[in-house]
């Protein structure tokens, strides 16, 4: 489905070079959920960038279905951390959620019907007169999350959509991501740095090295398909997962050792 | 509102007051009320509304040309890689030439006409479009940018949904700086070189010793000022409905 092969993005500019990924590969099959964790500064918004088609990669390669993915392409949304900023203040919400059908030429009524029912899916019926910046940053974010819907993306990017919300959203808006993906089949690529985010919804987890970055190892999340906030993450298999990948990230050693140091200093989403 | 009428109307005492007291002979400074007669004088004389429709229409026609110019001369250089560095040199030197140093040059080119008016107006006007779209462009937020690319809009839809939105209150300014400019250099222009207009006939009423009339026109001139800036704050409040500077609701 989509793949990474030896991904290498080196930034050039003013005298500097800055390796900002070294060498990735990893794929990920049809209607896989994937989380992408690793220490702040791993290029993690890099990847993301390169599978989008919004950067070109200096080598290697990021193929959708066998095709090699030059630009952006139609089966792929994007859920930017900055929904302030990616979505439109000079739009209404149905206009932000609109946009995207309008360019591909789809008939008015059809894109009146998609947008509603994306609004709807993420619980916002009722504010598409509304500006974004009438709206919480939770609720702006799920705009931008309807926005993706109505797209219907064959592949979901999500960069660390849930950075800037407070808790309570944070873990309301996961289980909205995880509901989404179960209920429509798409793959998800979820890029964070929120380690019990990670483990809480991935199938896989990806752990990256601290830069220049290569993928230190993939972890399979063997937790049941349905999860909950208080069940889940109080689940023995949870703990030691999350301690596990906390263990990858902080040194590249084993986890066994790292438990007792986990448990005083998870990252800090608990709820 | 109430304090600003108060000082308006200690103005019009002042005015009043001065020439009427001996302070400065009323050949020179006729009192407000004088003025206000011969301001009634004008607004009855037919040449005096085609000499405000010339100016008007020199005004209009040349603001929006240097609108239009600006708009699309500031999109092309600011969007077109390289082309921004290329003009930049020549637009810091064209720009800060006083337009009125272009009147021996509209003379020579066009005499009186109105097209003399419309040189100098749209040179002076332009410049206030151009450098502000240039900087409205520039303030295209890379996220949102990103976002447009990543959800298929190509370059003419970004354009128009993303750079021309950002660039809207940057244009705002730069019309509204552009209209009050226009004004100044129509009226110049009249009085200098007699182009047909408010600026030729306030010139025609110095010279004739009518200078209550003189006084009358350079309040009407002034009026037109102050009208033609509120109608622009106006217009840019209403388009701007959304922008941070305009919004009343603060985001929660």
């Amino acid at each position: 489905m989509l793949e990474v092969k030896g991904l290498r993005k080196v930034y050039e500019g003013s005298g500097r070079r800055v390796e900002a990924l070294r060498d990735l590969t990893f794929r990920l099959d049809a209607g896989e959920l994937v989380c992408v964790v690793g220490p702040s500064g791993c290029g993690k918004t890099t990847l993301l960038k390169c599978v989008a088609g919004l950067l070109a990669p200096t080598e290697g390669s990021v193929t959708l279905d066998g095709v090699p993915v030059t630009g952006p392409r139609p089966g792929l949304a994007v859920v930017f951390q900055e929904y302030g900023r990616s979505l439109f203040p000079w739009m209404r919400v149905t206009e932000n959620v609109e946009l995207p059908l309008r360019q591909r030429k789809m008939p008015r009524d059809a894109r009146r019907a998609r947008v509603s029912e994306a609004l709807d899916a993420v619980g916002l019926g009722d504010v598409g007169r509304a500006y974004p910046w009438e709206l919480s940053g939770g609720m702006q974010q799920r705009v931008a999350i309807a926005r993706a819907l109505a797209y219907e993306p064959d592949v979901l990017l999500m960069d660390e959509p849930f950075a800037a919300v407070d808790a309570q959203t944070r873990a309301d808006l996961e289980d909205l991501v995880r509901g989404l993906w179960r209920r429509r089949g798409m793959t998800v690529l979820f890029v964070t740095h929120d380690i019990d985010e990670a483990v809480y919804l991935g199938e896989r987890v990806l752990v990256l090295s601290p830069s220049p970055t290569v993928v230190r190892e993939e972890v399979v999340v063997e937790l049941p398909a349905e999860r909950d906030q208080l069940t889940t993450r109080a689940d023995v298999r949870f703990t030691g997962l999350r301690s596990r990948v906390l263990g990858l990230i902080r040194d590249g050693g084993g986890a066994a050792d790292q438990v007792s140091k986990a448990g005083r200093s998870g990252s800090g989403s608990d709820s | 509102m109430i304090p600003g009428a108060l000082g308006l109307l200690v103005c019009a005492a002042l005015w009043e007051a001065v020439p009427r007291l001996g302070l400065v002979s009323s050949a020179y400074l006729p009192p407000f009320t004088t003025t206000l007669d011969a301001l009634g004088g004008e607004l009855t004389d037919p040449a005096f509304w085609s000499a405000l429709g010339d100016t008007l229409t020199g005004w209009a026609l040349g603001l929006a040309l240097a609108t239009a110019g600006g708009v699309l001369a500031g999109l092309v250089i600011a969007t077109v890689p390289y082309l921004r560095e290329l003009t930049s040199s020549t637009v810091e030197f064209l720009r800060p030439i006083p337009s009125v140093a272009l009147i021996p040059l509209a003379i020579l080119l066009f005499g009186t006409e109105l097209r003399s008016v419309l040189l100098l107006v749209v040179y002076a006007a332009f410049w206030q479009v151009l450098v502000q779209v240039l900087y409205g462009v520039q303030d295209v937020d890379p996220v949102a940018e990103d976002t447009a690319r990543a959800f298929g809009l190509g370059p003419w839809a970004r354009i128009r949904h993303v750079v021309w939105p950002t660039a809207l209150p940057y244009v705002m300014t730069g019309v509204r700086l552009a209209a009050a400019v226009a004004l100044i250099l129509a009226v110049t222009v009249e009085l200098v070189i007699g182009a047909p207009g408010l600026g030729h006939r306030i010139n025609v009423a110095q010279t004739s010793q009518a200078v209550p009339d003189m006084y009358a026109l350079i309040l009407v001139a002034g009026c037109l000022g102050v009208l033609i800036n509120t109608g622009a704050r106006l217009v840019e409040r209403r388009a701007l409905s959304w922008h941070r500077s305009v919004r009343t609701e603060a985001p929660a």
